[in-house]
C-alpha cells in the first residue's frame, strides 16, 4: 500500500517537474509546480512528517507560488514567448546549472545515508509530529521563534518601502510613462471589481 | 497509514468525478459552433490585447503580505496542538509573536499600504 502510494506520488512529482521545465507557457509551468509541491506533500505524509506536509501545501503551494505567479506577471512575457531569451544565455545557464546539479548529486551519493527510522530520544512521547514540533519550538527554540516575527516585520516594512516608496502615502516618484502604464494596468482590475 | 485511507478515497472520487464528467460531456456533447455562440454575451467584455502584459508593482505588496501572514498562520498550528501543555507560558509567547506582527499591521495601515490609490 505504502509502496504503491510512494510510486504514485513519486511518478506524479517527476512528471509534473518535467512539465514545469518543458511547458512553453510560464503560467502553466507554475501551475504544474503547484501540483509537484502537492505530490511532494504526499511523500512527506508517507514519511509521517505531517507538519512538513501541511507547511508544504500552505506555504509552498500557496504563498510561494502566488509570489512566483506575481513575478511572472511582472516580467515582460511577450518578449520571451515570441522571441525567446538569447540561445547563448540559455545554453550557458543550462550548462552551469547542469554541472552544479551533477556535483551535488555526486556529493549526495558519496555521503552517508540515514538507514531506518531516525529517532529523537530526548523528546517526550507525544501524539504526533505536529505536537512534537510545537513542544520544542515553543520551549527550547523560543528565541528563534520570536525572532522570526521580527524577520517577518522587517520583510513587511521592506515590501511597503519597495512598493509604495517613502513618506506617508506618497507615490514613488515615477516617470510619466510609468504612471500611464500603471493606470492602464490598474484600470481592468478596477472595472472588474465594480462589476 | 490507515487514517489517511478516507482522504485517499476522497481524492480518488474527486479526481474520478471531475475527470469522468468532463470526459463524458466532451464525448456526448454536440459541437455546432458559430460566431454568435463564441461571442461574449451578457456581462462579457470583448478582450483587448492579451494577458501577457506587465502588471503594476502594487500587486507585489499584496503577494508579499499574503506570504508573511501565511507564515504567521503556519506558526499557529503547532502552537494550537500543544497549547494545553504549554499553558500560560505558551499564551504569553504567542501573544508577543502576534503583537510584533501587529506592529507591522499598524504600520501598513498608517502607510495606507492596503489602499489602492
Amino acid at each position: 500500500m505504502t509502496l504503491a502510494l510512494f510510486a504514485a506520488f513519486a511518478a506524479l512529482l517527476v512528471g509534473c517537474s518535467l512539465m514545469v521545465i518543458l511547458h512553453r507557457n510560464p503560467v502553466a509551468s507554475a501551475l504544474f509546480l503547484v501540483l509537484a509541491f502537492c505530490s511532494l506533500a504526499g511523500l512527506y505524509l508517507l514519511l509521517h512528517a505531517e507538519f512538513v506536509a501541511m507547511v508544504q501545501v500552505i506555504v509552498y503551494a500557496g504563498a510561494i507560488m502566488v509570489l512566483f505567479l506575481f513575478v511572472i506577471m511582472y516580467l515582460n512575457l511577450r518578449h520571451d514567448v515570441e522571441q525567446g531569451i538569447a540561445v547563448a544565455v540559455r545554453r550557458g545557464a543550462g550548462w552551469i546549472l547542469g554541472i552544479l546539479l551533477l556535483a551535488e548529486t555526486v556529493a549526495f551519493f558519496k555521503g552517508r545515508w540515514a538507514e531506518g527510522p531516525v529517532s529523537a530520544p530526548d523528546l517526550a512521547p507525544v501524539a504526533g509530529n505536529t505536537q512534537a514540533i510545537g513542544q520544542v519550538l515553543y520551549t527550547r527554540y523560543l528565541f528563534p521563534f520570536e525572532i522570526t516575527s521580527v524577520l517577518l516585520l522587517v520583510a513587511m516594512v521592506g515590501a511597503v518601502v519597495i512598493a509604495k516608496g517613502r513618506g506617508p502615502g506618497l507615490h514613488p516618484a515615477a516617470p510619466a510613462a510609468d504612471a500611464a502604464a500603471d493606470a492602464k494596468a490598474a484600470a481592468p482590475d478596477h472595472a472588474g471589481g465594480e462589476a | 497509514m490507515t487514517e489517511y485511507v478516507p482522504v485517499l478515497l476522497f481524492l480518488l472520487v474527486a479526481i474520478g468525478f471531475a475527470g469522468g464528467t468532463i470526459g463524458l460531456s466532451s464525448l456526448i456533447v454536440p459541437r455546432r459552433r458559430n460566431a454568435v455562440k463564441n461571442s461574449s454575451y451578457e456581462c462579457g467584455v470583448e478582450p483587448v490585447g492579451d494577458a501577457l502584459q506587465r502588471f503594476t508593482v502594487k500587486f507585489y505588496l499584496v503577494a508579499v503580505l499574503f506570504i508573511l501572514f501565511d507564515i504567521e498562520a503556519v506558526f499557529l498550528y503547532p502552537w494550537a496542538v500543544t497549547f494545553r501543555r504549554l499553558g500560560l507560558y505558551g499564551l504569553i509567547e504567542m501573544a508577543l509573536f502576534i503583537v510584533i506582527l501587529f506592529v507591522g499591521y499598524v504600520y501598513l495601515l498608517r502607510k495606507r499600504a492596503l489602499e489602492w490609490d
